[in-house]
């Protein structure tokens, strides 16, 4: 296990000296209380130091910062991480300048990203916990585009009466299409193909 | 690049201690041959290489920020 053990004035204090030691903040730590401070006679004579035994936190969404931190650097890239942990989820945002080359093209490297911290985050670990990473909101963007496109072909197969085929898509992708127009009368979607090539395709009801 | 290679492997693995990165500099391009213990390599190449395929195009990522073009190959 990664932690050390220090010794301070007060539990606090040696909690202080521990996390500078580690570069590391309180809320990335579990502390263990090895020996409460005494005082000795007139505050100076046989007191004790607090005793204290900081580890690190070892949960996905610890490993995920971290390895995503480490793969910044790297890259030589500054930028900030943000996590929020909801239930099952892990969503993840990173904001900072020139992070065009870490989405790709259509996400492809930040889909083969998170695909990687999901795995690593997640070895080992008891309870699996989906990660979902997204870089200067391109996920949210990319979804409305989606809708748009969904909505452009959908009146396409109707008005030419004809299957309209899209490119492939990855299954979130698909089910932000499908989801679109899952309420519409005059159009059904169905996907074809194998993975990674599947594709969705819009056909008109008759 | 090398150190991308070696941080993305390292959090991938059972062995961390075992991986080792090389890499063969040419003028315009360059390979990185990655080695890891042999029961980690299905952790490192995937189902039907997915996890591979994953790291390599994470790193023509940075590649492309260096103008250059990588090959990562698993040994």
């Amino acid at each position: 296990m990664n932690y050390i053990e220090k010794t301070g004035r007060t539990v606090d204090e040696a909690v202080e000296s521990a996390l500078k030691e580690m570069n590391l903040t309180r809320d990335q730590v579990e502390v263990e209380v090895l020996e409460e401070p005494t005082k000795g006679l007139f505050g100076i004579l046989g007191g004790k130091p607090a005793r204290v035994r900081v580890m690190k936190k070892d949960s996905p969404s610890e490993r995920a910062r971290e390895l995503l931190e480490k793969v910044m650097q790297t890259m030589n890239l500054n930028v900030d991480i943000e996590v929020n942990e909801k239930n099952e989820k892990i969503l993840i945002n990173i904001n900072g300048p020139d992070l065009g080359i870490l989405i790709g093209r259509r996400g492809e490297t930040l889909d083969a990203l998170q695909y990687l911290v999901n795995l690593s985050s997640n070895k080992n670990m008891e309870k699996r916990k989906r990660i979902l990473i997204d870089i200067e909101g391109y996920r949210k963007r990319r979804e409305e585009t989606l809708k748009k496109l969904a909505y452009k072909l959908a009146d396409k197969a109707r008005q030419r009466g004809r299957n309209v085929v899209l490119e492939p898509m990855n299954s979130m992708e698909r089910r932000i299409i499908h989801t679109a127009l899952q309420d519409r009368e005059d159009i059904y979607t169905f996907s074809e193909g194998e993975e990674p090539y599947r594709k969705i395709i819009i056909a008109p009801k008759k | 690049m090398k150190e991308l290679v070696e941080v993305l492997a390292k959090a991938l693995v059972d062995h961390p201690e075992m991986v080792t990165v090389d890499m063969i500099e040419k003028e315009k391009s360059c390979v990185i041959e990655l080695r890891v213990a042999p029961d980690d390599m299905g952790k490192v190449i995937g189902k039907q290489g997915r996890i591979a395929r994953a790291i390599r195009t994470v790193v023509k990522a940075a590649a492309t920020k260096e103008r250059k073009k990588v090959t990562v190959e698993i040994i």
